[in-house]
């Protein structure tokens, strides 16, 4: 509920503070309505009044809108940026929320009933009653090929899919296979081509049939999509082409972790190169798990 | 026989007297027809209303598909029409840009009809792009070239191929030898003759030059200042033509 509005005054206990978490009540209904639809109609974007945070375009706007918006008291968010909870934009995301919403907040993918992520899927498995927030620069799968928003928006209602496996085409004409890695198309409930914002396609097959509800928010170009709990998700590819998703030679060099999803990192100034787990959360409780 | 095409009282009005009144023709399956005319006498915007880019004022025109059954396109639902316009019908444009994905292969240009139409094999796409590329003339060591690096004859053909491989029933062409020097747009209509005589694929194409209507069409219509003046067979209205207008045109490819 709105907390009423208490003009500034000398008392210090009585300072002005901002609505919980963040939004005016009137733009988190907005946004709920928006999202209502979006869960109802599985992957369709729906179009929202994006509204100007505290943040630039491209940091997660979207994100931080859906989070405010379905944010509540009793939630425990975390924060992922590129996997690691302890990147710049994560930590300044959650102390965001942290000071406007003044929820708890955890590193811990269990302990988290909202987590807001940009690039990663958790590698523990998510739970139901989970909401997963994406941050998403471009919403439509199909831009890259047909920049005409009001065509795109033609393809979808017709399911005019053909062009998508244009781009896979000419991947495979080029590099021998589909080297599509991140932002990995995908066909959602069987009908609405959707991009699962830049996660590698490691993490595609996290989405099919997810326990958690899965949400996308675009603030930049004003969409938001929703994946619900349970819903099939398919990664497009070409008979002769199947799917894939990555695979690494070597183990995690901090866990020994052999089935996340690993960054090479530079170790010094000679070069030396190692690859890690890119989820902290999870190398760290694969490490904890082994001594 | 049944006409694919039967046209009857189309009308396209911009309002200021511009635009394409009273056409009424039919066209069968195999059939060439070119719609010839001076700059602005309508036949383009005739030509875009047939296909359904744009809406028409009055009239009617019927299009029978594969399996003969009738639509009326200027009450079509846009769905269907987007389907037939995938399935049976190709557009060439003279523009190769608009008719072209020019920031993808050659190969997938050509075997994006085959995968709106929902071919999910990459083998057999590719095998069906080259087999289509050689039959345009192109090398199919060029397949994986982008159009940008092709001449402006082998970007024509190369829409032919693209519009050609999912053997629609009907073509529109739209000038598409408008950009060409004479010897190019020679090979070009020695090609287009020959595939859509092969593949009895009927062709309504746009032009302002006789010359291409007398290599390529079995029958012509001459329109100007929106309406048709004069329709027949091609060789009847080159050799006798009736009309002020086509003797002018007439007259003046045979001097040149």
């Amino acid at each position: 509920m709105t907390e009423p509005f208490s003009p500034p005054s000398a008392n210090l206990d009585d300072r002005w503070r901002y609505n919980f978490g963040f939004l005016d009540e009137n733009t988190k209904r907005m946004l709920r309505r928006a999202l209502l639809k979006a869960v109802a109609v599985p992957g369709y974007q729906v179009p929202f009044g994006s509204r100007e945070m505290p943040l630039p375009y491209g940091w997660g706007t979207g994100g931080i809108q859906l989070t405010a918006a379905v944010i509540g008291h009793e939630d425990v968010l975390k924060v992922i940026d590129q996997g690691a909870d302890d990147t710049t934009n994560a930590v300044n995301i959650r102390r965001f929320f942290a000071r406007v919403a003044g929820v708890a907040t955890t590193t811990v993918t269990r302990d988290a009933t909202l987590i807001q992520t940009r690039h990663r899927i958790p590698e523990t498995p998510l739970a139901e009653g989970q909401i997963m927030v994406f941050q998403v620069p471009e919403p439509e799968p199909l831009r890259t090929l047909e920049a005409s928003e009001v065509e795109t928006r033609k393809l979808h209602a017709h399911q005019e899919y053909g062009l998508m496996h244009v781009k896979l085409y000419e991947d495979i004409a080029r590099y021998g296979h589909i080297a599509t890695s991140y932002d990995y198309p995908v066909m959602v409930n069987r009908r609405y081509l959707a991009s699962p914002s830049p996660i590698p396609k490691f993490d595609n097959p996290k989405l099919h049939r997810s326990p958690a509800l899965m949400l996308f928010g675009a603030g930049r170009e004003k969409r938001l999509y929703a994946i619900p709990p349970y819903t099939e998700v398919e990664s497009l590819a070409f008979e002769d082409h199947p799917f894939e998703a990555q695979h690494w030679s070597q183990a995690c060099a901090l866990c020994g972790s052999s089935d996340s999803y690993l960054d090479e990192i530079i170790a010094d100034d000679a070069g030396v190169r190692q690859f890690v787990c890119s989820d902290t959360d999870h190398c760290r409780q694969q490490r904890e798990a082994a001594q | 026989m049944t006409p694919i095409l039967s046209v009857q009282g189309l009308r396209k009005d911009y309002g200021n007297g511009q635009g394409c009144f009273d056409i009424d023709f039919e066209l069968f399956a195999g059939e060439v027809l070119c719609i010839v005319g001076e700059s602005g006498s309508g036949k383009s915007t005739l030509l875009a209303t047939l296909a359904g880019k744009l809406a028409a004022d009055d009239g009617s025109v019927v299009f029978r598909d594969k399996n003969e059954r009738a639509h009326e396109l200027t009450r079509l639902a846009e769905a269907e029409r987007r389907r037939l316009a995938r399935s049976e019908w190709g557009y060439v444009t003279q523009h190769a840009r608009d008719g072209l994905r020019m920031n993808v292969s050659a190969g997938a240009n050509v075997s994006e009809r085959l995968m709106a139409l929902g071919e999910r094999h990459y083998g057999r796409l590719r095998a069906a792009a080259a087999d289509w590329l050689e039959k345009v003339e192109i090398g199919a060591d060029r397949l994986d070239d982008k159009p940008c690096a092709f001449s402006g004859g082998m970007q024509q053909r190369l829409q032919i191929a693209r519009n050609l491989v999912t053997r629609p029933r009907l073509v529109f062409m739209d000038e598409p030898t408008g950009g060409l020097d004479v010897s190019v747009q020679a090979r070009f209509l020695d090609l287009t003759r020959r595939l859509v005589h092969d593949n009895r694929i009927a062709v309504i194409m746009v032009t302002h030059d006789l010359g291409v209507a007398r290599l390529l069409a079995q029958r012509t219509l001459v329109m100007q200042g929106g309406r048709v003046v004069e329709a027949g067979l091609t060789d009847q209205i080159l050799d006798d033509p009736q009309h002020p207008y086509t003797q002018l045109l007439v007259s003046s490819i045979l001097q040149a």
